[in-house]
């Protein structure tokens, strides 16, 4: 057996497991999603006969390529609740999981620019409260106190007319939030199979009898994706239509650093959120390039609009050197939220659809997914976001409304 | 930045375009015959391939007429290039 699962002592993290010819369940996809999917079937539902299925490598899509920014001041209720499940397992996950995940709760400020920026933003912060998540409206003045280095000025292309403020939110060690999930997934039995691309499925009758892989036929009679960017491929291999669009998410990193940057800065006009690495690097997102594409890559002249946005906001980033620049597939849907539940094949599970912002989502996503699969049912938080919404136009509108670039 | 040729103006920037998603996607012949699931399809199901897909672009800072490409998803090599209402080349098939 291969050694696999990088850690600093060379003993590994995870067993490289061979593929099994059955399972109970198959988790398709090894990003953070599909862990903590595994890691909460074992764990809450003592179900452990589980595969977690990565045609590359462990945690090496959206999972290493994404802004580590965790928040849950979102608009609507059922984005609140599913978000804020998610940001409450986040605060106990390094002691659940016995991993130093890095987790910072310092802060995240979403800037708004213009009038209906500010009634947007003081809706959701209203709106957060009553849904008991933290939020609170600063004046320019407040955010300049808060973040010293933002320009408050009045005399530029997009002013800070003021902020909002969930100071439990933060970021994370993205990679090893996926490390720490695999151990402990490891640890209850999971098998988590890399370099393991799923080609076919075998669904008989209407029920899923078996994943065809590059590494042999597997058969499972609970299938259950978690493949982000791609799950449209997989989905048109079993005739399923979805309504989702992949596009390329680009992000960015600076050379190293002195501290300089305490919080997390989100600008939802300008299209540009921006935090600072422990070690250093100031890292920035944008946003997504307009056209279809799996590419895991994006234009410059995205980073470009992006960039000189952001040196207007932090004129103290004007001489900051660009280290690397690097693109994710983000699989957006109609409504900006997730998909998440049954589908009409009797064992197929769905866990797609999160777009520009599944990261922070890590933990509440496994768990809810997880309670899906076990149950063969959607719980309360994970309802409102099943397929069907499509049809009975029950959508929950997070364009702009979220705070979140798309 | 892709290089797109309209039509009508050649060879242009990206930035001169708008996108439109997937093209072909024609409103219901009979509308009030269409059920809720037909409705869905039709509003929000949407091919989404890794490979060629024919897709709607708008010459917005140009010439402001639409057309369509097939562009593979993968490479993002434009394959063909054809007027609105004229059907897909053999090309992108």
């Amino acid at each position: 057996m291969r050694a696999s699962g990088m850690s600093f002592d060379g003993s590994g993290f995870w067993r490289a497991a061979e593929p099994k010819p059955a399972y109970e369940v198959v988790v398709v996809g090894g990003g953070g999603h599909g862990l903590s999917t595994a890691y909460y079937l074992a764990r809450n539902y003592g179900i452990t006969d589980v595969a977690v299925l990565e045609k590359g490598w462990l945690g090496g899509g959206n999972m290493a390529r994404n802004t580590t920014i965790i928040r849950s001041n979102y608009l609507w209720d059922e984005s609140a609740a599913i978000y804020e499940h998610s940001l409450k397992l986040w605060e106990d996950l390094e002691r659940e999981l016995e991993f130093d995940i890095q987790f910072s709760q310092r802060g995240v400020l979403n800037l708004a620019h213009d009038l209906g920026d500010v009634r947007s933003s003081l809706r959701r912060v209203n709106a957060n409260r009553l849904n008991a998540v933290d939020g609170e409206w600063l004046s320019p003045a407040e955010v300049a106190n808060f973040c010293p280095i933002i320009n408050i000025s009045p005399d530029v292309r997009y002013p800070v007319l003021g902020a909002t403020l969930q100071r439990r939110g933060g970021v994370a060690r993205h990679d090893k939030v996926a490390w720490a999930y695999a151990r402990a997934a490891d640890r209850l039995g999971v098998d988590i199979v890399e370099h393991c691309e799923v080609r076919g499925f075998d669904v008989r009758q209407g029920h899923m009898t078996s994943v065809e892989t590059s590494r042999g036929s597997i058969r499972a009679t609970k299938v259950a994706l978690a493949a982000a960017g791609h799950t449209s491929v997989l989905a048109s291999m079993l005739g399923l239509r979805l309504p989702l669009q992949s596009h390329p998410l680009q992000a960015l990193v600076s050379v190293l650093l002195e501290p300089v940057l305490n919080c997390v800065v989100m600008s939802n006009a300008v299209h540009v959120y921006v935090s600072q690495a422990d070690k250093g690097e100031l890292v920035m997102g944008a946003g997504i390039d307009a056209y279809n594409s799996y590419a895991q890559r994006g234009s410059f002249h995205v980073i470009e609009h992006q960039l000189a946005a952001a040196i207007q906001l932090f004129p103290i980033f004007r001489n900051a050197k660009l280290l690397r620049t690097w693109g994710g597939i983000v699989d957006v849907s109609p409504d900006a939220s997730p998909i998440l539940g049954t589908t009409p094949i009797d064992g197929l599970f769905l866990n797609c659809g999160w777009g520009t912002g599944g990261f922070k989502a890590t933990p509440g996503s496994g768990h809810v997914y997880a309670e899906t699969i076990a149950n063969g049912k959607p719980g309360p938080l994970a309802q409102p976001f099943a397929l069907e919404r499509f049809e009975t136009g029950a959508l929950i509108d997070e364009h702009g409304a979220a705070a979140v670039a798309h | 930045m892709l290089l797109i040729p309209c039509p009508w103006c050649g060879p242009r920037d990206e930035i001169e375009f708008s996108y439109g998603g997937e093209a072909h996607i024609a409103y219901p012949a009979e509308p009030d015959e269409l059920s809720d699931a037909q409705w869905a399809d039709f509003l929000f199901m949407r091919h989404n391939p890794k490979g060629d897909f024919s897709e709607r672009w708008y010459h917005s800072s140009g010439c402001r007429r639409w057309f369509n490409v097939i562009r593979s998803t993968v490479t993002h090599e434009i394959r063909a290039v054809y007027r609105v209402g004229e059907p897909p080349p053999e090309a992108g098939s």
